[in-house]
C-alpha cells in the first residue's frame, strides 16, 4: 500500500488510467497502476470515472450500426476494374497462409449460416472459447462472427486474462448464456453474449449483468447490450 | 491467431487474392466504419471512405512491413481519409454546433441530464466532443489501442497522446458539469 505522495508521479499514473481500464498497458505499467490504486483512494475514485467512460464509449460505438452492402460492392467493383487493367503476378504457394485461412474460414460466421444451428452453436462456442483463451495468453484470438442472432437479450463481455476455457465455459453455463459474436473491436477482446433467447426486462438484464460483474476471476468487463 | 492471420491475409492480398480481401473486409469493415463514422458524422460519407480504405489496403498490401498490427495500419489509413474528407467539408462548424448543443439549457437538461440516467448523459456528452477528442477516446476505449498504437495512428508522440486523452476526458467532464452532472474531477 504505497500512497503516491509526489503529485507529478500521481499525475503520470493518472494519465495511464484509461489504458489500464482498457487492458492495454504493459505488465510493468499495469503493476505500477495497480499498486498506486491500492494506496490512493482518490486515484481509485478517479479510476471508477474512467471505467464509467469506457463502458459508455463501448455502448455508444455499439449503437453505430454497420455499413450497407453498397460499400463492399463499390470496393470490389473498384478492385475488379484495377485487376482488369493490370492483373497482379501470383507469388509462390504459401502453405502456412492456406492453412491459416482454412482455419479462419471455419469461423462461426460461416457456420452460423448453416441450417443445423443448434449443433453448430455448441461447436462455435467451443471454438470461440478456445480462441479467446489462446488470445488472452498472447498467441491467438477468436474468429469473427458476422451473422450473430438478433433476437433476445445480450451483453458485451471481455474475459479476464487469467480465465481458462473451463472458467469461461462454466461461467456461460451458470448464466445459461451463449457466445454469439466477436471479437467486436480492434483489440479483439470484446464478445457479445446472449443472456436469453427472449427479450428480458431491462431491470432483469441489469441484475444479471451486475452478478456477472462480480465474477472478476472470469470477466474483466461486462455491460448490457441493447 | 488474429495478428498472424491478418498478416497472412495481407500477404495473400499482395498476391492479388480476392478471397483474402473478402475475409479481411468481413473481419474489419464494421470496426473501421464505426471509427470513421464517429469522425465524419455521416454514414454515407463513412461508407464511401471505408471502400477507399480497403482499396488502399488492396493496393498497398505489398508494402505492408508488419511494424504495426494490420488493424492499426488500417485505422491510420482510415483516419487520413476521414480527416481529408472533413477538410473538404469544413466540418469544424459541425463540431462547434454539436458541443454547443450539449451545453445549451434549451436542450432539455432537466430530462436528458438528470442523474437518474447518467449513462445516457455520458454518451450524449461523448457525442459532443470535438473530432480530435472523439477520436482519441474511441481509439483508447473502444478500439483498445495502446499509447504507442494511438501515437502511430494519430501521428503524434506518445506523451502527446496521454495529454490529449487527459484533455478529452477533462472536456467530457466539463460538458457533464454544464449539464448538471458534477463528478468531482478535474
Amino acid at each position: 500500500m504505497n500512497a503516491i505522495n509526489k503529485e507529478p508521479e500521481r499525475h503520470e499514473i493518472e494519465a495511464l488510467l484509461p489504458w489500464h481500464a482498457a487492458g492495454t498497458l504493459s505488465r510493468r505499467d499495469a503493476d505500477r497502476v495497480e499498486q498506486a490504486l491500492a494506496g490512493d483512494r482518490e486515484l481509485a475514485r478517479r479510476y471508477d470515472l474512467v471505467r464509467e467512460e469506457l463502458a459508455e464509449t463501448i455502448h455508444l460505438n455499439e449503437t453505430l450500426g454497420a455499413p450497407s452492402a453498397r460499400a463492399m460492392e463499390k470496393l470490389f467493383a473498384a478492385i475488379d476494374a484495377e485487376e482488369a487493367r493490370a492483373p497482379r503476378r501470383q507469388r509462390s504457394f504459401d502453405l502456412g497462409g492456406r492453412l491459416s485461412e482454412l482455419l479462419s474460414s471455419l469461423t462461426p460466421r460461416t457456420l452460423v449460416w448453416s441450417a443445423t444451428a443448434a449443433l453448430v452453436a455448441i461447436f462455435v462456442q467451443a471454438v470461440v472459447i478456445a480462441a479467446v483463451v489462446v488470445k488472452e495468453q498472447g498467441v491467438a484470438s477468436g474468429p469473427g462472427l458476422a451473422s450473430a442472432p438478433s433476437e433476445g437479450s445480450f451483453a458485451v463481455v471481455r474475459f479476464a486474462p487469467q480465465a481458462t476455457a473451463n472458467d469461461i465455459s462454466n461461467f456461460l453455463g451458470a448464466y445459461k448464456a451463449t457466445l454469439v459474436e466477436g471479437p467486436l473491436n480492434m483489440g479483439g477482446q470484446l464478445y457479445r453474449i446472449r443472456l436469453s433467447e427472449t427479450k428480458l426486462p431491462k431491470d432483469e438484464v441489469g441484475k444479471i449483468v451486475r452478478q456477472m460483474q462480480s465474477e472478476s476471476k472470469v470477466v474483466g468487463f461486462v455491460a448490457a447490450k441493447e | 491467431m488474429q495478428s498472424t492471420s491478418d498478416e497472412v491475409l495481407i500477404g495473400r492480398i499482395a498476391n492479388g487474392d480476392r478471397l483474402a480481401m473478402q475475409v479481411l473486409y468481413a473481419r474489419y469493415h464494421v470496426r473501421v466504419f464505426r471509427f470513421v463514422v464517429r469522425l465524419v458524422r455521416d454514414e454515407g460519407t463513412a461508407e464511401d471512405l471505408i471502400s477507399e480504405v480497403f482499396l488502399d489496403v488492396w493496393r498497398q498490401a505489398g508494402r505492408f512491413e508488419g511494424r504495426s498490427t494490420v488493424s492499426t495500419w488500417m485505422l491510420a489509413i482510415a483516419r487520413f481519409k476521414a480527416i481529408s474528407a472533413l477538410r473538404r467539408r469544413s466540418d469544424e462548424e459541425l463540431d462547434e454546433d454539436a458541443a454547443g448543443a450539449i451545453e445549451d439549457p434549451s436542450d432539455d437538461p432537466a430530462t436528458a441530464l438528470e442523474k437518474k440516467d447518467k449513462s445516457a448523459s455520458i454518451r450524449k456528452c461523448l457525442m459532443g466532443l470535438s473530432a480530435e477528442h472523439r477520436e482519441i477516446v474511441d481509439l483508447v476505449y473502444y478500439h483498445e489501442k495502446s499509447v504507442e498504437e494511438v501515437a502511430e495512428i494519430v501521428g503524434i508522440p506518445a506523451n502527446a497522446v496521454k495529454t490529449r486523452m487527459f484533455y478529452a476526458r477533462k472536456r467530457l467532464a466539463e460538458l457533464l458539469k454544464a449539464g448538471g452532472i458534477g463528478r468531482g474531477w478535474p
